[in-house]
C-alpha cells in the first residue's frame, strides 16, 4: 500500500498542473498581502471611525494575524478550484490518457488502488493548506509583525495575540477538512468520468452553485441547507469567537466527515465495478 | 498422387454457434494439449445493454502457442481481451488463467500475463524508465533497474531510456508496449492489435518480435488482430470472430492449406495445357481458361504439384498467382456467418 501511494504522489509531483495550485496560492496570497500593505491603513481607519465612539484603538490593527483572518475567508473561493485540479484528474486522468490499460492489468487491488489514490490526493490539499499557512505566516510576519485581532461578524469580538495561534490552527485544520471533502467530491466525479475538464468544472458548479442557490433562495432551501456540506465551508469562523466552545462546531465537522466517507465508498463501490472501456 | 480426401479433413472445425469449440484432431496432433490451456475461456458473454458485444465465446490458448484472435473491427476482439485482463466484468461465463479463475484468483494470474491492449498509452510526461520502474514496481518485479534495462534492450529501447515518452513515435511507443508486457517475466502475453498504426516495417520488426518470444524465450502469445496476412505470417493457431461469437477455430497451416483457392496460371498455350489434364484428377480443379491463363480451384499444397505436373510436360508457365488468401478465407467464414 506504501509503495503504491508512493507511486501516486510521485505521480501528482511530476506532473506541471499539480504546481498551478501551489502558483496560484502563492499569488493571491502576496497580492493580498501587497494590498493590504499599501492600502491597509486607509481601510482600517475607516473600520475604526466607525467604531471609535464605542472602543480605544492602541496598536497594530493590522498584524499577520488579521491578514491570515483575511486570507482564510478566500480559502473557500480560489482552494476548492485548486483541489479540484489534481483529484478531478487523479482517475479520470488516467482513463483520458489510457493509462488504465497499463495500470488495471497489474496485479493490484482496484480498493488499494482507489484508497492510495485518494490518500495521495488528500497529501497534495494538506499540502496545498499547509503552503498556504507558510506563506501567510512567514510573508505576513515580515510584513506585518504580530498584533490582536479584530474579528467583526454578528458582534465584535478582539482576540489577543497570545490567544491566536490554536485559533489558527483550529480553524485551517477545519479548512482542510472541508477541502478533503470537496477533494471527495471531485474524485468521485473523476470516477465516473473518462476526461478531468468534467470532475473539474462539476465540483466547482456544485460547490458554486449550491452555494449561491443557498443565499438567493435561502427560504426556498431552508429545510435541506443544513444537510448540505457548503453551508458549513464558513464554518471555521466559530473558532475566532470568544466564546468558543467544540459543541459549535462538532455537527459541523460531523457532516463534512459524513460528506467524506460517503462521497468516498460510493467512489470505491462504483470504481469495483467500472468496465474500463477507454 | 494427390489424395483431396485427406487435404479436406485436415481443416479447422466450422463451429456450430449453439455449441462448444470441438477440435478432436488438435488433440491427437499437438502434445501440448494434453496440457492445461494457459486461458480457457468457457462460454463468455457480455452485453452492454441490448448489444451482446461477446455471446457465448469458448476458445483455449495452449502453453507455446501463438494463438491468433482475428475478427472484423468491432466483432467482440477487444472486449474479450479486456475480459481476459479483468478490465470489463463478463456478463455470463468463465474464464481460467492458468487453470485459475479469473473472477476468483484475479492477483496470481495476472502476475503470470503481460498485457498490451490497443495503443500503447504511457505517463507521457515520464521518461521511458520511470514508466516501467512504476508499472515494475506495481507488479513487484525483482531486481527492477537490470530488469528494466533488460526489456528494454529486448526491444531496442535501451538508448531512448531517459527520453521522455511524449518524444516516442507510435512504433517506439508500440515497443515500450511490449516492454512494459515482459517486465515481470510473464508466462503468456495479451496483445491486442499490436501493429496498428505502424508502417510495413514497424509492423514486420513487430511481428519478429513476437516470434522471437516465442521461439526464444518459450512465452506463450496470443495476438489480436483484424490484418489476417499478420496472424498468417507468425500465429501457430487461431480463432476467427464475429458478432462475439467464434467462426472458426483451429490450426493456422491446416485452415490455409485444407481450403481451396483459386490459382491463375499464366502459360504459352491454354488450349494444350487443358487437352493435358482431361482423364487426371486435376481435370476436377479447372476453372476457366483465356487466351494466356488458366484458372484452378486448389488447396496451397497443391500448387507446387500441379506447377510440377505441368513443367514435366513442357508447359511454359511465366507466373503462378494465387488468389485465395486467408483473408478471402474470412470473408467467406462471415458472408456465410452472416447469410445463416
Amino acid at each position: 500500500m506504501r509503495q503504491l501511494i508512493n507511486i501516486e504522489l510521485f505521480k501528482i509531483f511530476t506532473k506541471p498542473r499539480t504546481y498551478i495550485g501551489f502558483g496560484a496560492i502563492f499569488v493571491i496570497i502576496v497580492a493580498i498581502q501587497v494590498g493590504i500593505k499599501i492600502k491597509g491603513d486607509e481601510m482600517v481607519g475607516m473600520i475604526i471611525e466607525t467604531l471609535s465612539d464605542k472602543f480605544i484603538f492602541e496598536g497594530k490593527l493590522i498584524n499577520m494575524y488579521s491578514v491570515g483572518y483575511i486570507i482564510l475567508n478566500t480559502l473557500w473561493i480560489h482552494v476548492p478550484i485548486l483541489v479540484a485540479l489534481v483529484t478531478g484528474d487523479l482517475l479520470a486522468g488516467e482513463a483520458n490518457s489510457g493509462t488504465y490499460r497499463i495500470l488495471l492489468t497489474r496485479p493490484i487491488s482496484r480498493v488499494k488502488l482507489i484508497i492510495s489514490k485518494f490518500i495521495a490526493g488528500w497529501v497534495y490539499t494538506t499540502m496545498l493548506i499547509i503552503f498556504m499557512i507558510l506563506l501567510s505566516v512567514v510573508v505576513g510576519g515580515i510584513l506585518f509583525g504580530t498584533g490582536d485581532l479584530l474579528v467583526m461578524t454578528t458582534k465584535v469580538s478582539i482576540l489577543s495575540s497570545d490567544d491566536l495561534v490554536w485559533r489558527f490552527l483550529a480553524a485551517y485544520s477545519y479548512g482542510l477538512l472541508c477541502m478533503t471533502t470537496v477533494a471527495a467530491m471531485s474524485y468521485l466525479l473523476s470516477a465516473m468520468s473518462d476526461n478531468s475538464i468534467g470532475p473539474i468544472v462539476g465540483t466547482i458548479a456544485l460547490i458554486i452553485g449550491i452555494t449561491v442557490i443557498s443565499t438567493v433562495g435561502k427560504s426556498l432551501l431552508e429545510p435541506v441547507l443544513p444537510y448540505f456540506f457548503t453551508t458549513y465551508l464558513t464554518s471555521w469562523q466559530k473558532f475566532f469567537d470568544t466564546e468558543f466552545t467544540m459543541n459549535m462546531i462538532s455537527h459541523d465537522i460531523l457532516i463534512q466527515f459524513i460528506y467524506i466517507f460517503g462521497f468516498f465508498f460510493i467512489t470505491l463501490f462504483y470504481f469495483r465495478k467500472k468496465d474500463i472501456l477507454s | 498422387m494427390l489424395d483431396v480426401g485427406y487435404w479436406m479433413l485436415d481443416v479447422g472445425h466450422k463451429i456450430n454457434p449453439e455449441s462448444k469449440i470441438q477440435n478432436p484432431k488438435s488433440n491427437i496432433q499437438n502434445p501440448k494439449s494434453f496440457m492445461e490451456p494457459y486461458i480457457e475461456i468457457k462460454n463468455l458473454v457480455k452485453h452492454y445493454g441490448d448489444i451482446k458485444a461477446v455471446d457465448g465465446l469458448s476458445m483455449k490458448v495452449m502453453p507455446g502457442d501463438i494463438y491468433g484472435f482475428l475478427g472484423p473491427n468491432g466483432s467482440g476482439k477487444s472486449t474479450t481481451i479486456r475480459m481476459l485482463l479483468s478490465l470489463i466484468r463478463p456478463t455470463s461465463g468463465q474464464i481460467l488463467i492458468f487453470g485459475h479463475d479469473l473472477a476468483v484468483d484475479r492477483y496470481q494470474t495476472l502476475s503470470r500475463v503481460g498485457a498490451l491492449i490497443e495503443k500503447p498509452d504511457f505517463y507521457n510526461y515520464l521518461t521511458a524508465r520511470k514508466n516501467l520502474d512504476i508499472l515494475g514496481k506495481l507488479s513487484k518485479v525483482q531486481n527492477l533497474p537490470a530488469r528494466i534495462d533488460e526489456v528494454l534492450a529486448m526491444v531496442g529501447l535501451l538508448g531512448r531510456a531517459h527520453s521522455i515518452v511524449r518524444t516516442f513515435s507510435l512504433g517506439m511507443k508500440q515497443r515500450l508496449g511490449i516492454a512494459q508486457a515482459l517486465l515481470h517475466n510473464p508466462d503468456l502475453i495479451i496483445l491486442d492489435e499490436p501493429t496498428n498504426g505502424l508502417d510495413p516495417q514497424g509492423q514486420k520488426e513487430i511481428r519478429d518480435l513476437v516470434k522471437t518470444l516465442s521461439q526464444e524465450r518459450n512465452i506463450t502469445v496470443m495476438i489480436s488482430s483484424h490484418v489476417l496476412y499478420e496472424i498468417e505470417q507468425i500465429a501457430n493457431r487461431m480463432i476467427i470472430i464475429d458478432k462475439g461469437k467464434a467462426l472458426v477455430e483451429g490450426n493456422v497451416h491446416d485452415l490455409i492449406n485444407g481450403e481451396d483457392r483459386q490459382v491463375t496460371y499464366i502459360v504459352d498455350n491454354p488450349e494444350a495445357l487443358r487437352q493435358m489434364i482431361t482423364g487426371t484428377p486435376w481435370e476436377a480443379k479447372f476453372q476457366k481458361s483465356s487466351p494466356d491463363r488458366v484458372w484452378f480451384k486448389i488447396t496451397k499444397d497443391e500448387i507446387p504439384v500441379l506447377t510440377a505436373f505441368f513443367i514435366e510436360k513442357g508447359v511454359k508457365i511465366f507466373a503462378v498467382e494465387p488468389v485465395r488468401s486467408l483473408e478471402d478465407f474470412f470473408l467467406q467464414l462471415t458472408e456465410n456467418e452472416t447469410a445463416n
